[in-house]
């Protein structure tokens, strides 16, 4: 019987649908979070539900022809169209009276915020019905771990070895949709797949745009053993590095809140990415953290209870914050 | 119905009449009234499709391909700079075997920017896996793109039909509309031989190794040499239903010339009056204008040009440190024919105007046995 289990005596149960569409057999690393991305994703949308994959690792992790590990159908598309693929795959199922079916653009990272983001803004301004899910390993990672516009502040890729490590700040993608006034937009984190079910099932209630961005670990690319993948991105969230909200017709809410601080470099330590950080460094990070709340928690508004943290920073710190982080060396 | 309209506007009209059910397109000189009338026939009901606004060509060809792959029929129109920027979506449309139909027209590529008419751009397109129509006139691209739709369909290829900037684009000419019913009849609802399904999942153009790969574009080619008897049979039946002939190519006062002019898209009505002066002036000339570019019409070709005296291509194009690209396969298609002169005229890039008086010259300095291999004719130095 699955999946229920005992905690301090008392029954759980979990929400998360028992239904498979992602069959075993996939190409993907051991510990990739985004095969779980797209696990979860799919038990949310069931099976009348069609994929516009541009490239990226899950034209790889779907499997080599003839063989699929999907059981819905999917689209590969060139890098740049994942959100203009879809609007056609939804104009001409709309035509044909077939607009039940949902129609998603799953991307990665570099083909939502660099290459797609163009056809991306055009299907939101244009308000297409088309469900778009990044999911957000941080780097180009199908070719081998170079830095995108989602690289965070600080991380090592092959295309930013230290000492030029990455300086400028990760592309904030769902405030660049809440600018397109999108009808829904929400985060979401592979360690929490409840959280993330809530939202896509909310997703695809809507009718119109909708952006969903999951972070996903990736063990090769952010240097973390496999094994680890869960706990690694779990910290995203509860450092507050990458927070859990939703953005319902302009409306900020958290769907997941932080109460006790956990320093950013918990998150930080256990990656290889970042290995390189001074803790002057570290700090700038923890401070752009802060920031990000902050403003989050203004947008929400709520009261911030962090909001004594974003003092006591020197003016070292400060001097290099925020735009283009750079530590002269001494 | 017959009606006087523009290049452009018949183009929305062939969209219309073939009932295309999802339209994504972008505005670029010379193209935009096809756009803006498909817009208005939208928005007035006159035409059942979707219009999907996108921000640019490469999304437009992207949009189409999609659509086809739900299984609609899908339609877009551009120009130039816009159909280069689709060029990686031309191959995905070809590969993925999506029978869309583009019509395009003929506009100089930038720097510097012109808006007038040759055909680099979509000779550019060449390799990419498309069916290519070169029209000489409007009634040409009207029926060229009803044919287009029917010939793509049957043999899931997708079709290019080409029409010079403003000679066409902006030129008002008596177009024959067609009856709507006699349409439905040639081209009926298009039926997806496969399509996106959830009932009936699979996936489309993931991961493939050299032990796969070169088998799916031998059977686009396999598909291609079926292209020209499908072609055959569709331009009977439209003769049938419609009373105007199409051939792949069109030979015109060829049988008995000795002279041979080869021409496409608007110089070859131009070549037609400089053929009928040449014979007033004692000159057996006679022209054979490639309609169907892709695939090359080789057997027409030789058929039409074995034992002239000698042949002048016509290029508006050019394949830099190559040579004009309508010659380059005239050429290659006349391999057997080793002692047959064939001439190379570049004329009219940019949109220059090229006259019946530049065509007779052409004709004698082939007559003569002039060419520089090729002649840049009417160059300014
Ligand atoms: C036009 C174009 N440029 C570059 C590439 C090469 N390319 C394929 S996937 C990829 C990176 C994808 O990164 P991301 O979108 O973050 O997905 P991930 O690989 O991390 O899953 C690149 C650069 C391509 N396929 N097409
Ligand atoms: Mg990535």
């Amino acid at each position: 019987m699955r999946p229920s289990h005992l905690v301090g005596g008392k029954t759980m149960k979990t929400t998360i649908p028992k239904e498979e569409l992602v069959y075993s057999g996939h190409l993907a690393c051991q510990g990739c979070g985004a095969t779980l991305a797209m696990r979860y994703t799919l038990k949310a949308l069931g099976q009348n539900t069609v994929y516009s994959v541009p490239a990226c690792c899950w034209s790889v992790i779907d499997g080599p022809f003839p063989y699929t590990s999907l059981q819905i159908p999917l689209f590969h598309t060139a890098f740049e169209t994942a959100a203009s693929m879809a609007s056609g795959i939804q104009a001409g199922f709309a035509i044909r009276g077939k607009g039940d079916i949902n129609v998603v653009a799953w991307a990665g990272d570099g083909g939502t915020v660099d290459i797609g983001i163009q056809a991306l803004s055009g299907m939101v301004e244009r308000g297409d019905n088309v469900l778009y899910i990044c999911y957000d390993n941080e780097a180009y990672m199908n070719t081998g771990i170079q830095r995108s516009g989602s690289t965070p502040v600080g991380a090592w890729t092959t295309t930013t070895p230290p000492p030029h490590f990455k300086k400028s700040p990760k592309k904030d993608m769902v405030a660049i949709m809440v600018a397109h006034h999108i009808p829904y937009t929400a985060t979401g984190n592979i360690a929490y797949p409840e959280d993330w079910i809530k939202k896509v099932n909310k997703a695809k209630e809507i009718v119109g745009p909708k952006y969903l961005q999951i972070l996903a670990s990736c063990p090769p690319g952010w240097k973390h053993s496999s094994e680890i993948s869960i706990e690694v991105v779990r910290l995203a969230t509860s450092t507050r590095k990458w927070p859990l909200y939703e953005v319902e017709n302009g409306n900020y809410k958290f769907t997941r809140m932080t109460r006790k601080f956990v320093p950013v470099s918990e998150f930080l330590k256990l990656q290889g990415r970042f290995r390189h950080l001074t803790e002057e460094e570290i700090d700038v990070i923890q401070l752009l953290v802060e920031e990000h709340w902050a403003d989050l928690c203004a947008k929400a508004g709520i009261e911030n209870q962090f909001a004594d943290k974003l003092e006591g920073y020197t003016e070292k710190v400060k001097k290099h914050h925020p735009q283009w982080f750079h530590i002269e060396e001494d | 119905m017959r009606k006087v309209i523009t290049g452009n506007h018949t183009v929305s009209y062939a969209a219309k009449i073939t009932r295309s059910e999802v339209v994504a397109a972008y505005p670029i000189t010379p193209q935009t009234q096809v756009v803006e009338k498909i817009s208005s026939f939208c928005a007035d009901g006159e035409m059942d499709a979707i219009f999907i606004k996108v921000e640019s060509e490469h999304s437009a060809c992207a949009a189409c391909i999609g659509a086809s792959a739900a299984g609609a029929r899908a339609f877009t129109a551009t120009s130039s700079q816009g159909l280069a920027l689709m060029h990686e979506m031309l191959h995905w449309a070809a590969n993925a075997r999506t029978p869309i139909v583009i019509a395009n027209i003929n506009r100089a590529m930038g720097p510097p920017w012109s808006i007038w008419t040759d055909q680099n751009d979509s000779l550019s397109q060449r390799d990419t896996g498309w069916i290519h129509y070169y029209c000489e006139g409007n009634q040409d691209v009207l029926d060229s793109i009803i044919q287009a739709f029917k010939v793509s369909e049957t043999v899931s290829v997708p079709s290019l039909v080409i029409l010079d900037a403003f000679f066409l684009s902006h030129t008002s000419e008596p177009v024959d509309l067609r009856d709507q019913k006699l349409v439905d009849k040639f081209l009926p609802k298009y039926e997806a031989k496969w399509k996106l399904d959830p009932k009936d999942p699979h996936t489309y153009g993931g991961l493939t190794g050299p032990d796969r790969y070169y088998e799916l574009r031998y059977n686009l080619q396999k598909d291609f040499l079926r292209v020209e008897k499908v072609m055959d049979k569709v331009h009977q039946e439209f003769k049938e239903l419609f009373g105007r002939e199409y051939g792949r190519v069109e030979p015109f006062m060829a049988d008995d010339a000795e002279i041979l002019l080869v021409v496409s898209g608007t110089i070859s009505s131009t070549a037609k009056q400089a053929v009928v002066d040449a014979r007033e002036a004692g000159l057996k000339l006679g022209s054979l204008k490639i309609r169907v570019f892709r695939p090359f019409p080789f057997d027409l070709v030789k058929k039409y040009l074995k034992g002239k005296k000698a042949i002048a291509v016509i290029d508006r194009n050019y394949s830099f440190g190559g040579e004009g690209i309508f010659y380059s396969e005239v050429k290659s298609a006349m391999y057997d024919e080793p002692h047959l002169p064939i001439y190379s005229y570049i004329a009219g890039l940019g949109g220059r105007d090229v006259a019946v008086k530049d065509i007779l010259a052409i004709a004698n300095l082939a007559k003569e046995g002039k060419c520089d291999h090729p002649t840049w004719w009417g160059v300014k130095l």
